[in-house]
């Protein structure tokens, strides 16, 4: 067995195999491989007795169930109204700057992904972002690369 | 005129009480009828957006014999400019779980559930040991009531209370058409009370002290206090629990910077008040309030003179295009077009003239799309095109 299929059957007993654990199995997938492959949704529809197309279906809605290939890191910088107010565009160019990657693109080592994302409802803390599931507020420039150089240091 | 300025601050949510065992086992020793009869004299509305009234609702669902029943806190949190859940839910999560067990043992429900949005993941460790404590308590007491936390994964929509069923049945966070309504057949067909996090944190309070003391707070027709989530051009952006009925001219004096243009009320399905109606508008539910009266979620967000309204309005339009579920035409293609329209007007490819046209797409959208995403685009664009039309051209 492939450690993606070890891992969809692991959260599989761990949650059950009907259609309305769907969700917490895909969660726990893009947990450790910080995106739904091809391979894992068919695996996971296999597990759980699906129609792949189902899976995919349902993985497409969610704007957290990446299912493109997404680096380890991944950076969403809230773009809605309050903190596109209060300087969002310098923070993503910002960090623009140091990761050289646009928006939407994964770092070549495969450390950051940048991406936009709607309100985190940080709005009176903005502009405000998450790196995985870490929340950062009151952005400046300086600040971001305070934050990234810190993820830098961390092992791949 | 500062004379009439009567913005009435409370501090209830937020205050920390840490005698929930003994609130929970007094709300469990009443009757399902006595505690109904407490929640619908307080006159509690829910209090993320739609206002439906919270007794009302425990009523009807507590009358279905159909089991198993469900309860569920809406912690979906995703309107533009709201973030007082998140707060409740990091400060008196106690409060929020009393109410859900009070929920249950009221309609005859055994699970519940706090749908938590993806956004939020953060919170869940904090969240999970004090569900531990109310597990553990639960049990001593021998009261059958699990809760558990279902995580959303970034969807705006589901916080739509039939979407967010959908979603937690592994599905498309789609809505589904109504009637049925939750409290008939809401998560997997079950009788299902769905309420928001700051109404749950509302009935503690309301059988802690009494419906009466509730009642007493705001105006006829919008009773108690609301949490208003305050963002954008304010000296003081943060969360203040006030009175509900208050004129927006009050809250501007109150937060604004001294040069503040336009109030959006309610987040971006709500509505924009330009200066010049602040004096006539009133927060709260409809009803006898002295000219219009506004019901919001709580996001009031605040934009002075240097903001174009034009941006305000391509940012809003943006967020609904995205966040359009897409399974009805008048939702997905209109949200597209609204967009389109507004930038070819400002582009000079289309004549003022057009902006009328978008006008009356809004209004189609207002009477034929499945949900309120789809029907609440309206309220935003109109508000907006309406009062600063000369932005939306030059």
């Amino acid at each position: 067995m492939s450690p993606t299929q070890l891992l969809i059957r692991e959260l599989a007993d761990k949650y059950g195999r009907s259609r309305e654990h769907l969700l917490p199995i895909m969660q726990g997938v893009v947990e450790q491989e910080s995106f739904l492959s091809e391979y894992s949704m068919i695996e996971i529809a296999r597990e759980m007795d699906l129609p792949a197309a189902e899976v995919y279906g349902t993985a497409t809605f969610y704007s957290f169930l990446e299912t493109k290939k997404m680096g380890k890191y991944i950076i969403r910088v809230c773009k809605t109204i309050s903190c596109a107010m209060k300087g969002k565009g310098q923070v993503i160019m910002a960090i623009q700057d140091m990761l050289k990657i646009p928006l939407g693109e994964t770092t070549p080592d495969g450390r950051f992904s940048l991406l936009q994302t709607n309100c985190l409802g940080l709005c009176h803390k903005a502009p405000a972002m998450m790196i995985n599931h870490d929340v950062y507020t009151d952005l400046t420039p300086e600040k971001v690369r305070e934050i990234l150089s810190e993820y830098m240091k961390k092992p791949l | 005129m500062a004379t009439t300025y009567q913005l009435k601050r409370a501090d209830f949510i937020f205050k920390n009480e840490n005698d929930w065992e003994k609130v929970l086992s007094n709300i469990l020793s009443r009757s399902p009828q006595d505690l109904i009869n407490e929640l619908i004299s307080s006159e509690l509305k829910g209090r993320g957006g739609a206002g439906f009234p919270t007794g009302l609702k425990w009523k009807v669902a507590s009358e279905l014999a159909t089991q198993p029943k469900y309860v569920i806190c809406n912690a979906d949190e995703g309107e533009p400019g709201t973030f007082k859940d998140r707060e409740i839910l990091e400060k008196v999560p106690y409060k929020v779980l009393t109410a859900m067990v009070a929920c249950g043992h009221v309609i005859g429900a055994r699970e519940g559930f706090i749908y938590l949005r993806g956004e939020y993941r953060f919170l869940m460790p904090e969240l999970q040991k004090v569900i531990q404590e109310f597990e553990y308590y639960l049990k001593e007491i021998k009261q059958d009531f699990t809760i558990k936390i279902f995580m959303g994964s970034g969807a705006y929509i589901c916080g739509e209370e039939t979407a967010l069923f959908e979603s937690m049945e592994g599905k498309r966070g789609e809505p589904r058409n109504k009637p049925p309504y939750p409290t008939n057949f809401g998560y997997m067909g079950g009788p299902t009370v769905i309420n928001n996090v700051e109404t749950l944190a509302h009935t503690f309070t309301i059988f802690k002290y009494g419906a009466k003391k509730f009642y007493d707070l705001g105006v006829q027709y919008s009773r108690g206090t609301k949490l208003f989530s305050v963002s954008g051009d304010t000296p003081k952006p943060g969360i203040y629990e006030l009175e509900l009925g208050m004129s927006l001219q009050d809250f501007v004096y109150e937060f604004g910077d001294g040069d503040t243009k336009a109030v959006q009320v309610g987040g971006a399905s709500g509505f924009l008040v330009p200066r010049k109606k602040f004096a006539d508008t009133a927060i709260g539910y409809q009803g006898k309030l002295t000219g219009i009266s506004l019901p919001t979620g709580g996001s009031m967000m605040l934009f002075n003179s240097s903001r174009s309204m034009y941006n305000v309005l391509d940012n809003y339009l943006e967020f609904f295009r995205e966040e359009s579920c897409g399974q009805c035409t008048p939702c997905r293609v209109g949200c597209q077009q609204l967009l389109l329209g507004i930038k070819a007007v400002k582009r000079g490819d289309r004549p003022a003239s057009y902006l009328d046209k978008l006008l009356r797409l809004t209004e189609t959208m207002q009477v034929t799309a499945k949900c309120g995403l789809g029907q609440s685009v309206a309220n935003s664009f109109s508000s907006i095109v309406e009062n600063f039309r000369e932005e939306m051209i030059y």
